[in-house]
């Protein structure tokens, strides 16, 4: 049976079969937990409490700043300890504020966890769905953490036909989607509701890739009695949970290059926003917790885990068992776009997907060799670019031609250098290329003003 | 730009640093070169069971020296020795094929020398070389030694085994159309691995399976065979069927081994339909109207001239740009 998908990507191993059976597991507090105020995409949170502060579970420790931005709550009940730089999974220290859970002295008493009022989603109006979800610090699960309100205020005079929700978890080893969507089918669906209420659309669709049966079988049963919400079977594919490559595959339009999804009239959200939507609406619940799968064969137990935001890399790793002796490479994310870490120090932020521990049998990288122009990466190239040539383009600075052959356009999907049998890192330069285009026309900008 | 650093982890362990992709497919180099060299053992062994022991021979020959340059001309430039990713091999296999039976040993070697020298390693090597050089090694042959690389046996179990024509120059020069069937099975007379399309067909399908040869390249040569020669044999009937152009001569062998040289062809999917159209135009001008038999190599190595150009003019759109 031939399934939806767009032209190119690449298979890479599933390895789903690690942790797809695992269900959800609460972790308990950990002992000490770094806020970092940058866990979105946009400007970070400005700070509200001190230096040995005593905050709530749930309280907010730090504002929105500016529209493009979310505020952070406290997961614990605690004392502020420090506000500075700390490590970040980024790669780089950002500025965080590290809480100590609360020790009461005598005749003090803790105070009370803050919770937001439950709202009932058959009548919740727009506005009250926006200002909850903004209030709440909900920000995309899918991998960019862009502040989720943005994109459920959209601006006027766009007509937006229908909402998918990205249950694809195209990224091999992760299964954290997959496990929502087998676990809370009915408040995934509850949460598209809203995401559909508040963007006054009537046609909801969720994606799921087609090596996720149970899921499958657990969201049809759950959207059977909606109406207008359906359940899409994609191909297992790489990238297929990119937003264009989604929505190219579920109904065959094509994002105009440096717009967004509103241009065609499609708001994409994940499986992991939806939920996080539905516990903020109905349930009160702020974002302070993660919910991340914890992978690969270098890790001794792989588990499906719900995480206090601010928990150390290194905690979640312990809770699951360690590394492993032969644990080579400790990815952020998934292992096609996930970020390798230097220091597991780093907390676990809102939007953390996954932690995937490979082996040295792994990664063991293969000799590099001249470009064979086989042409593997023109062919698997989602947006249709010509890495090979790109790269070399790159290699060789020459950055007018590469910004005329649209290296700006690359999502860095690593699809070419996942695939090229001369093992060249593709992607590597086209991201090193990317970025001199992209200062080159800063440049060019700030002069010309 | 070696991507990995390693690192101290707070547990003492190393952790290695590299950006993303953190997965490989595992394809490599060296593994495309085997595969093809595995994807030819079929028709060294059609090559044996038609033309006997002595062809083992001549492709033993072909491939040592094909080998043997490469090393010593990376030995006097000083070059890591890369004999072990497979390349040489390749040509010197597929140059041993592309021979006629009892071929001279000596004229065999040179064809090796030559091919490698100034078909690949003047240019720089595995990658960088413009023309496919088991063919620049074929072409210095048939300039060389003109006689000798047109000089054709049946093969060892036919009755008459004096020299004789291979079907295409039997309907070139004397108008003699041979059957499509004993073609397919190879018992005919050609290049020591061309005459057997069931082997050529059983290594080329392998190398298409496992992606190591683009499909579109081969199908474009079809395609094109079918709409070239097929318009020039309505109009004359005279002139040889498609069907008789897909099985004779080094068609099938030409589409599925040289075409589909990933160095020597375009790298993009509608630059290769563009380039195996062209060769089957210029294969089909040159069998009908040139004063060769035969233009298998002479139209792959044409458009191998044209590849840059057609990589040039068959970019991909981008995702997403509007069409101008």
């Amino acid at each position: 049976m031939k399934f939806k998908t767009f032209p190119g990507g690449v298979h890479p191993p599933e390895e789903k079969e690690l942790s797809e059976h695992c269900a959800f597991e609460r972790m308990p507090a950990p002992s000490m937990v770094i806020i970092p105020l940058s866990q979105h995409l946009g400007k970070e949170a400005k700070p509200l409490v001190a230096k040995r502060a005593v905050v709530a579970e749930g309280q907010v420790v730090a504002e929105a700043d500016g529209f493009i931005s979310a505020p952070v709550h406290s997961p614990i009940t605690g004392t502020v300890k420090s506000i500075g730089r700390e490590s970040h999974s980024s790669g780089y220290s950002k500025d965080a504020i590290t809480i100590v859970p609360f020790e009461p002295k005598e005749g003090e008493d803790a105070p009370a966890p803050v919770t937001l009022p439950p709202l009932d989603p058959a009548t919740v109006s727009v506005e009250d769905i926006r200002s909850r979800v903004k209030e709440a610090g909900i920000v995309g699960q899918g991998g960019a953490a862009f502040p989720t309100f943005v994109k459920l205020t959209p601006p006027e005079g766009k007509a937006i036909e229908t909402v998918i929700l990205n249950g694809c978890e195209c990224e091999p080893y992760l299964t954290r989607d997959d496990r929502f969507m087998i676990e809370r089918p009915d408040d995934i669906v509850a949460g598209l509701r809203l995401i559909m209420r508040a963007l006054g659309v009537h046609k909801g669709v969720i994606g799921i890739e087609q090596n996720k049966p149970q899921s499958i079988a657990s969201m049809e049963r759950a959207v059977a009695s909606e109406e207008g919400i359906s359940i899409c079977t994609l191909q297992t594919k790489y990238p297929q949970g990119a937003e264009k490559m989604l929505i190219k595959a579920v109904n065959g339009r094509v994002v105009p290059v440096g717009k967004l999804p509103l241009e065609v009239g499609v708001v994409i959200q994940n499986i992991g926003t939806a939920t996080a939507i539905y516990d903020a609406v109905v349930k009160g619940e702020v974002s302070i917790t993660a919910a991340l799968t914890v992978t690969g064969r270098g890790i001794h137990t792989p588990k499906n885990l719900i995480v206090p935001v601010g928990t150390s890399l290194s905690e979640v790793i312990a809770y699951c068992g360690g590394l492993t002796d032969n644990a080579a490479k400790v990815v952020v994310g998934g292992p096609m776009m996930g970020v390798a870490q230097h220091d597991l120090n780093a907390p676990i932020m809102k939007a953390t997907s996954g932690i995937v521990v490979l082996t040295r049998e792994d990664v063991r990288r293969q000799e590099e060799t001249a470009c064979l122009r086989c042409g593997k990466c023109i062919d698997v190239c989602p947006l249709h670019l010509m890495p090979t040539r790109l790269a070399r383009l790159s290699e060789l600075n020459m950055l007018d031609e590469a910004e005329r052959l649209g290296i700006t356009v690359c999502m860095e999907c690593g699809s070419c250098a996942f695939t090229c049998p001369a093992n060249i890192p593709l992607v590597q330069w086209l991201r090193l290329g990317k970025q001199r285009v992209m200062q080159q026309q800063r440049s060019r900008k700030s002069s010309a003003a | 730009m070696s991507s990995v650093t390693v690192t101290e982890a707070s547990n003492g362990s190393e952790l290695l640093l590299s950006t993303s992709p953190h997965l490989h497919s595992r394809w490599t180099t060296k593994q495309v070169m085997w595969f093809v060299v595995l994807a030819l053992l079929p028709c060294v062994i059609s090559a044996v069971v038609f033309f006997g022991f002595y062809q083992l021979l001549v492709i033993a020959v072909a491939v040592i020296f094909a080998v043997g340059t490469e090393a010593f001309i990376q030995y006097l430039l000083k070059k890591p020795i890369a004999v072990m990713d497979g390349s040489a091999v390749i040509t010197g296999l597929l140059l041993g094929l592309i021979v006629p039976p009892h071929f001279s040993l000596t004229f065999t070697a040179l064809g090796s020398v030559f091919g490698v020298a100034i078909g690949k390693m003047v240019f720089g090597g595995l990658g960088y070389n413009i023309f496919n050089p088991a063919l620049v090694g074929r072409a210095f042959l048939q300039a060389a030694f003109p006689v000798a690389i047109t000089t054709w046996t049946m093969p060892s179990y036919a009755v008459d085994t004096v020299s004789s024509a291979t079907p295409l120059a039997a309907l070139k020069f004397d108008g003699v159309a041979t059957a499509v069937s004993p073609l397919i099975i190879g018992n005919v007379g050609g290049s020591l691995g061309e005459t057997s399309a069931l082997a050529v067909l059983l290594g080329g399908g392998f190398l298409l399976v496992t992606g190591v040869a683009n499909w579109r390249i081969p199908a474009a040569m079809v395609v094109g065979v079918f709409l070239f020669g097929g318009a020039l044999w309505l109009l004359d009937p005279a002139a040889p069927s498609p069907v008789f152009h897909l099985f004779a001569g080094s068609f099938l062998f030409g589409a599925m081994f040289m075409a589909t040289d990933m160095v020597t062809s375009p790298v993009t999917g509608k630059g290769m339909w563009v380039y195996g159209l062209g060769i089957s135009l210029m294969l089909v001008v040159i069998r009908v109207y040139g004063g060769l038999p035969e233009g298998v190599m002479y139209a792959i190595l044409f458009m191998n001239a044209f590849v840059p150009l057609i990589n040039r003019y068959t970019q991909p759109g981008i995702f997403g740009e509007a069409k101008a």
